[in-house]
């Protein structure tokens, strides 16, 4: 309150009814870039509030899961790892999977879960999905260092060989997955706000994206041809592989997939934050 | 014309809100004037109604806005609901945008249209009020230079580090106006958040107010129904009626407008064609007309009285008659009644002619309305009811920063206490 206030026009805001549709306004977002990291924090901290074993849940969640999928799909269904021990193959492929199902799902609820912040205050919503990106990357973090104990235990019994010079490449691959998930989710909450259709689709969706990606089988399991291409055309595909190659040491790379799902990426996350930038204008209004 | 600086320029602004449900059958309709609008035709979803508010399906929240605000300027809005207000100050807190017009703005605009938005209960207040401070639009640096001033004002220091589930609503309430009070912008955007906590702090939270606008030269936009607030806090005002700014200026003008259009009902009735309920089947007396002699509408301060002319007829000869008239609140729930004793005697087929002067001190803002008995007491103690109409309505308008607290103290603000002796004990 005490310093003086010298030019407001630093300060102009205009706001019309027309809306440039290319106007990503990055710039203020960044400027909210304190709110990122406090939405960020509060994910974390009510997430696990009032639980008994509190942040042990982030280690559980991915474990059980993977549990499930090696008595599933490895024992019952008798699907191939490449070698791999079953219970490594599944906790890096739900951890990769599950950072990018829940930056997707996440998102694609932003605007009706906020609807009432939203309905009474102006802040960049982009703010609130790229906090819930952030919050998954943590989480998958995480979970990575339980990945990483059981890679040590496997890769000393010489049952694993991780390519540990490419290990610096996973960060760029989750910055990838991370806005490929928050475009779709964007677009999807974009477009719910008016008919909620499609939110009811998002978990069927989901489901169905991940039996279409070499999640819980590896790529090397089907044989050539219209399945194989089909898969192949699954721009997680690509990254998950060249995930696996890296920490697990098998695993296909695709340069010409890669370099199609980034573009694919980049397409979605700019189509994703036009859509969003223009709904979140009146959405509360429709909402 | 003057060289104030500018902080709000609003041109021409409309926003239009469609009726009804918006569901499944929407999409179609959507499509539809989409596709009319691509091929240069008529939106076959729009109806042109009577009213020129009301268009088809749609709503003119605002119906064309032209206003400036000044720097350092405390502007004061007022208006029946469903007038705009909140609208307006919605477009102008970015929350939703215009459907035609433009805004400009110069410097950052902190909105309280509720207070403790964002806030989460599993966080504690301390937590919180870095997390709505962010929202606000605060760094945290900022925060953090000012966490100590907000705690202090907050008044629940020794509960900072609880969730805020477990607090009062009165503390939560306390703790983010804290938040929202220091914040560094130029311009606020107040949508009677006042009313917070005890009356203690609703005065801290008023002066903080009048400081924020008065010494600290920011621009307040502040949305009242207590005239008072208005008066103490406001240099100019605006009255939206129906979308549209139907007076901009001097605050007691405005406030006189506003009161204006707030009469929506007579302050003349006419009795003559009005049918009398079955049970008075014995009219001994027909009363004609009631009007407010000192008034054309039907709004009063607390502090005015209301002077009743009421005329009658006599069907028959009368003598002693004595006047009932009982007030009620807008359910028709009875709140007391006040009774003229014996006053009258008459011939049949005279006219009679009374003034009273009710005194409104005791009621609180609100509407009333009222009835009107003329009535006989008997020797026996009971009375015959010799004519009963719905009288003048009125509605009592907020005169003073007190904010009454009705449901535990009532609707009758009673006389003050006479006091008799006020001393030390020994």
């Amino acid at each position: 309150m005490s310093e003086p206030i010298t030019s407001n026009e630093q300060y102009h805001i205009h706001i019309s009814s027309e809306h440039k549709l290319l106007d990503l306004n990055l710039k203020e977002v960044w400027k909210y870039r304190d709110l990122i990291l406090l939405f960020t924090k509060r994910n974390f901290a009510v997430r696990y509030k009032q639980t008994i074993l509190g942040p042990a849940w982030l280690f559980l969640n991915p474990f059980i899961t993977s549990v499930m999928h090696t008595i599933v799909f490895g024992r019952i269904a008798k699907i191939g790892t490449d070698g791999i021990p079953q219970i490594l193959f599944h906790l890096t492929g739900s951890a990769f999977w599950s950072f990018f199902s829940s930056c997707l799902v996440g998102n694609a609820s932003t605007f009706t879960a906020n609807a009432r912040v939203f309905g009474k205050v102006y802040f960049p919503r982009l703010t609130t999905p790229i906090s819930n990106v952030l919050s998954n990357a943590i989480q998958f973090g995480i979970q990575m260092t339980m990945v990483l104990g059981f890679l040590i235990y496997f890769s000393i019994n010489k049952m694993v060989v991780p390519n540990w010079l490419y290990f610096f490449l996973i960060p760029f691959l989750l910055i990838q997955l991370g806005l490929m998930g928050m475009g779709v989710g964007i677009i999807i909450s974009s477009l719910t706000t008016k008919y909620r259709d499609l939110s009811v689709l998002v978990g069927f969706g989901m489901s169905l994206w991940m039996y279409g990606t070499p999640v819980v089988y590896p790529l090397s399991t089907i044989s050539d041809g219209l399945l194989k291409q089909l898969v192949m055309l699954n721009p997680v595909t690509a990254p998950i592989e060249l995930f696996r190659y890296i920490v697990l040491g098998r695993g296909a790379v695709m340069p010409e997939y890669l370099v199609y799902s980034r573009i694919f990426t980049i397409i979605v996350a700019l189509l994703g934050i036009i859509i969003f930038n223009k709904v979140e204008r009146t959405f509360m209004d429709t909402v | 014309m003057d060289n104030r600086e500018v902080a709000i320029k609003i041109s021409n602004v409309k926003k239009q809100y469609r009726l009804g449900r918006i569901g499944g059958g929407t999409l179609q309709k959507d499509l539809q004037s989409w596709w009319a609008k691509k091929r240069g035709k008529e939106d076959p979803n729009v109806r042109i109604g009577q009213k020129e508010r009301i268009k088809g399906t749609t709503f003119m929240a605002l119906n064309g806005i032209d206003l400036t605000v000044y720097k350092g300027e405390a502007l004061g809005i007022i208006g029946r609901n469903g007038a705009g207000k909140s609208t307006l100050l919605k477009l102008l807190s970015r929350v939703t945008a215009p459907s035609e017009g433009e805004i400009d703005i110069y410097g950052r605009i902190t909105s309280m249209l509720e207070v403790g938005t964002g806030f989460n209960g599993e966080m504690t207040g301390r937590e919180n009020i870095y997390l709505n401070g962010a929202i606000l639009g605060m760094t945290k640096a900022e925060i953090d230079r000012k966490m100590e001033d907000i705690i202090d004002f907050s008044e629940v220091r020794e509960f900072i580090d609880t969730p805020v589930k477990r607090y009062s609503s009165g503390m939560y309430v306390k703790l983010a106006f804290s938040v929202a009070a220091h914040l560094d912008s130029e311009i606020m955007i107040m949508d009677e958040v006042l009313a917070v906590g005890d009356m203690a702090f609703q005065k801290k939270c008023l002066d903080k107010m009048r400081d924020v606008a008065t010494k600290d030269g920011r621009t307040v936009l502040y949305v009242s129904h207590n005239m008072n607030t208005i008066r103490q806090l406001c240099s100019r005002c605006i009255v939206l009626s129906e979308g549209k700014m139907i007076y901009n200026g001097d605050v007691e003008e405005a406030i006189r407008q506003y009161m204006d259009i707030s009469v929506i009902d007579d302050y003349n009735i006419d009795y003559t064609s009005i049918p009398r309920l079955d049970w008075l089947n014995n009219t001994k007396i027909r009363t004609l007309n009631a009007e407010y002699v000192n008034k054309a509408n039907t709004s009063f301060f607390t502090k005015e009285k209301a002077i009743v002319r009421i005329k009658w007829i006599n069907e028959h000869d009368v003598n002693d008659v004595s006047l009932r008239i009982e007030f009620l609140d807008f359910t028709r729930k009875p709140i007391g009644t006040s009774i003229i004793n014996d006053f009258y005697s008459g011939k049949e087929g005279q006219k009679g002619i009374v003034d009273v002067e009710i005194d409104l001190s005791m009621f609180i803002t609100g509407k009333y309305t009222t009835n009107y008995v003329f009535f006989k007491t008997n020797h026996s103690g009971s009375s015959e009811n010799y004519d009963c109409v719905h009288g003048l309505n009125f509605e009592i308008v907020d005169d003073s920063s007190f904010v009454w607290d009705e449901k535990s103290w009532g609707k009758l603000k009673m006389s003050t206490i006479k006091l008799l002796r006020v001393d030390s004990e020994e």
